[in-house]
């Protein structure tokens, strides 16, 4: 990484490991000389890569070329892709991504009031939420659009908060995807508890929790890893590390590689390259197994990097150099397993074309839901606050129900089944 | 066999016990409630019966107490969680106000997130700081949330039976300085619902709201005031959200006078909300402003002058006495 800093740019000793760089600075990797020491709670395979820049190894089992590359400990959890799998996963990465430039231009058009792009992270999410089984439960934060896909949720239902038509809506356990958590971290704390819920009814289902760089700087997602270890909890913590938490810096959130927290807490955790959807598959899998089988809690650090703003609200101009995403640009991972579906014989012009007409008709689609959804019901403010409801609720419900009615051309007319003027 | 006394303490313990008995997914959470029972033994003897499974010593985190209950509640558990004091709930108000009151809302009434903390409240016990406050206001304020306090054994442990049975979030504040006050508890009775108000004391000059550890004081108050030729009517409101209105009002319109009377600060505490309501709905029956009673706007100090500082009979009575001189 070619993040400039003001953190603290010396090598140090970390935990129990070796030396080793500060998270992501220019400078101290160039005078590192033992940067990819050996740490404690590293999972390691032939498939292990540098990072870069004195970053320490991550699980790599697809180079950005698209070359596949061999892991003793990894493979086993992709051995049984089929070509119609891998094919499967590229258009899964392909649609999010269609989806999710047609929702940062129905914002551009005014249509939604926000969006937060994944664009870059389709791997991590594609990779992580296909290695989800159906009776696995999903924890997001509010910009896993791609783990929404794969679980099965009508894109169109995730754009109705951004819209401001509600502020979640869709049903959690119909896909087992719980609503996106707007305040950071607090969803960990949900997934922790969710599985403790599984353990204690002595399901193999397991969860995972989303999180991002900047949440593990948060207490509840330090309360989530002590809890989760401390019940031993089938959870799967799966950080996304985009290198930015708005405009600051990784090493602003932390002076140790964010996996390397796990191993405070007593579980394992492990860097994946997060741009390679094989190898965040394989990992994420490697990670419910082992909650499945009763081993507790792992953390999952997917090193990615968010291409676009943090939110349509947003400036990156202001604090991150262009330079930046072009080294990133090279590992795009719709790129890579494109080539390597390509040198394998996997896809030929007319998949590729096809799923091409297919992401277009998805963002058709989703331009047409959204022009389309409707504002809600000014009295369904009085909704769903409480399930068996509130004196007060009933009292202003009335009250505002009666002053609407009080204006000459009230909806009471609608209501009555007037015609509306 | 259904009629028994109990301290407001061990009324809880049943209740909670009874509870578990009850249901197989609901479960006593917090910290330090299994081996020790709790730092007041409200839930003494229950990991014993029910197993560390159903009755969960936590780590020493509030927020994470509070953030796994939902968690588990998603999964179709009715945690009741144990904050050990009411100055330690704040690592958990995050939780609390922006999950656990919108939750149901947020999935537009497709989940519910039955999750019921017990806090004990309120001070009088001499503790150091952030053991005696009275935060419910702080808690009122959040729709999504119901906000309870019982007063005596037999509320104490129906109104945690129902807090229990609701499908919505309850805080349930506990009277601490009270806990060892016994009263007879009728197991096999209909309770009054959970957010009735009740009239604890018929009386005719003034009327006096109150809830949880204050009831007792305005009763004591009501009592000397009967020596001193003057009539009040005691209201213990049982439920600050929502607050049964029609209780309140029905009083004052019978007695003209209003006088709330908590431990919480008076500055925009619950008081403030009961006058404002009741003097809309009852302006030509008032014959006197809504005075209140309160705490003042201090940290809660330290314990050799909060004698001085919580509302004792006297400055319930001497806010009749200037209601009384209108």
């Amino acid at each position: 990484m070619t993040v400039e800093s003001t953190a603290a740019r010396t090598p140090r000793r970390a935990g129990s490991g070796g030396k080793r760089t500060s998270a992501s600075s220019k400078s101290a990797s160039a005078k590192s000389t033992a940067a990819d020491a050996k740490s404690a709670g590293t999972k390691k395979g032939a498939s292990a890569r540098k990072a870069g820049d004195g970053q320490p190894e991550l699980v790599q089992l697809l180079t950005p070329e698209g070359e596949r590359v061999v892991s003793a400990e990894y493979d086993r959890y992709v051995a049984d892709l089929t070509p119609e799998d891998l094919r499967a996963l590229y258009r899964d990465m392909v649609m999010t991504r269609r989806f999710d430039a047609e929702a940062v231009t129905l914002q551009r058009q005014g249509e939604l009031g926000l969006w937060p792009s994944l664009l870059g992270q389709e791997a991590a999410q594609v990779g992580s939420g296909r290695a989800t089984r159906q009776d696995d439960y999903v924890f997001p934060t509010y910009r896993e659009h791609g783990v929404a896909w794969c679980r099965g949720v009508d894109p169109t239902l995730l754009l109705g908060m951004f819209r401001g038509v509600n502020n979640g809506g869709w049903d959690p356990n119909g896909n087992n995807f719980h609503l996106y958590t707007i305040v950071i971290g607090s969803q960990t704390l949900h997934a922790t508890g969710y599985a403790m819920g599984v353990a204690k009814d002595g399901a193999d289902s397991a969860v995972v929790a989303y999180l991002g760089d900047g949440a593990t700087s948060q207490g509840d997602v330090a309360e989530a890893f002590t809890f989760s270890a401390v019940y031993n909890a089938p959870v799967v913590f799966f950080c996304q590390n985009n290198q930015w938490a708005i405009s600051e810096p990784t090493e602003k959130q932390s002076r140790v590689p964010l996996y390397q927290r796990a191993q405070g807490y007593g579980f394992p955790g492990v860097r994946v390259d997060g741009n390679d959807v094989l190898a965040c598959l394989a990992v994420s899998k490697w990670a419910l197994e082992r909650a499945r089988a009763g081993e507790g809690p792992a953390l999952i650090e997917a090193f990615t990097y968010r291409m676009g703003a943090h939110t349509t609200s947003d400036d990156p101009t202001r604090y991150r150099r262009d330079e930046e995403r072009e080294s990133w640009e090279v590992k795009d991972p719709i790129k890579r397993l494109r080539a390597y579906l390509e040198a394998q014989g996997h896809a030929d012009e007319a998949f590729f074309a096809e799923l091409e007409a297919e992401s277009e008709t998805l963002g058709k689609r989703v331009r047409d839901v959204v022009r389309a959804m409707p504002d809600p019901d000014p009295m369904s403010i009085f909704e769903n606050i409480y399930a068996d409801g509130h004196a007060l609720v009933d009292e202003e419900r009335a009250q505002f129900a009666a002053y609407q009615a009080s204006f000459a051309d009230a909806p009471a007319d609608a209501v009555a089944g007037g015609e509306v003027k | 066999m259904a009629v028994q006394k109990f301290p407001i303490a061990k009324a809880i313990n049943e209740s909670l016990r009874t509870a578990l008995e009850a249901d197989p997914k609901v479960l006593v959470m917090g910290e330090d409630v299994g081996k020790l029972g709790g730092v007041f033994r409200v839930t003494d003897g229950l990991q014993k019966d029910f197993g560390e499974e159903r009755v969960i010593d936590t780590p020493l985190a509030e927020s994470g107490i509070v953030g796994t209950a939902i968690g588990l509640a998603l999964r179709g558990y009715r945690p009741v969680v144990e904050i050990q004091f009411d100055g330690f709930v704040f690592p958990a108000y995050d939780q609390i106000v922006t999950q656990l009151a919108k939750m149901h809302a947020r999935a537009l009434g497709k989940v519910k997130v039955p999750v019921v903390i017990r806090i004990p409240y309120g001070g009088g016990i001499g503790a150091v700081e952030h053991h005696s406050e009275s935060p419910e206001a702080l808690f009122a304020h959040v729709a999504g949330l119901k906000v309870v306090t019982p007063s005596n054994a037999s509320d104490a442990y129906w109104m945690l039976q129902q807090a229990i049975q609701s499908d919505d979030p309850v805080i349930y504040f506990e009277p601490k300085r009270r806990y060892w006050e016994k009263g007879e508890v009728n197991t096999d009775a209909i309770p009054d619902p959970l957010h009735k108000a009740r009239v604890v004391r018929e009386g005719t000059d003034a009327t006096l709201v109150a809830y949880g550890p204050m009831v007792r004081t305005c009763l004591e108050a009501a009592a000397a005031a009967a020596e001193e030729g003057k009539s009040l009517e005691v209201v213990d409101l049982r439920s600050v959200s929502p607050v049964d209105f029609d209780t309140v009002q029905a009083s004052v319109e019978r007695t003209g006078r209003l006088v709330v009377v908590h431990e919480a600060p008076v500055f925009f505490g619950s008081g403030a909300e009961i006058a404002a309501r009741i003097t809309e709905r009852s302006f030509y029956h008032l014959e006197a402003p809504v005075l209140r009673v309160g705490g003042f706007h201090s940290p809660y100090p330290p314990a050799r002058v909060e004698e001085d500082y919580l509302p004792g009979l006297d400055r319930v009575l001497d806010a009749v006495d200037r209601s009384l001189a209108y």
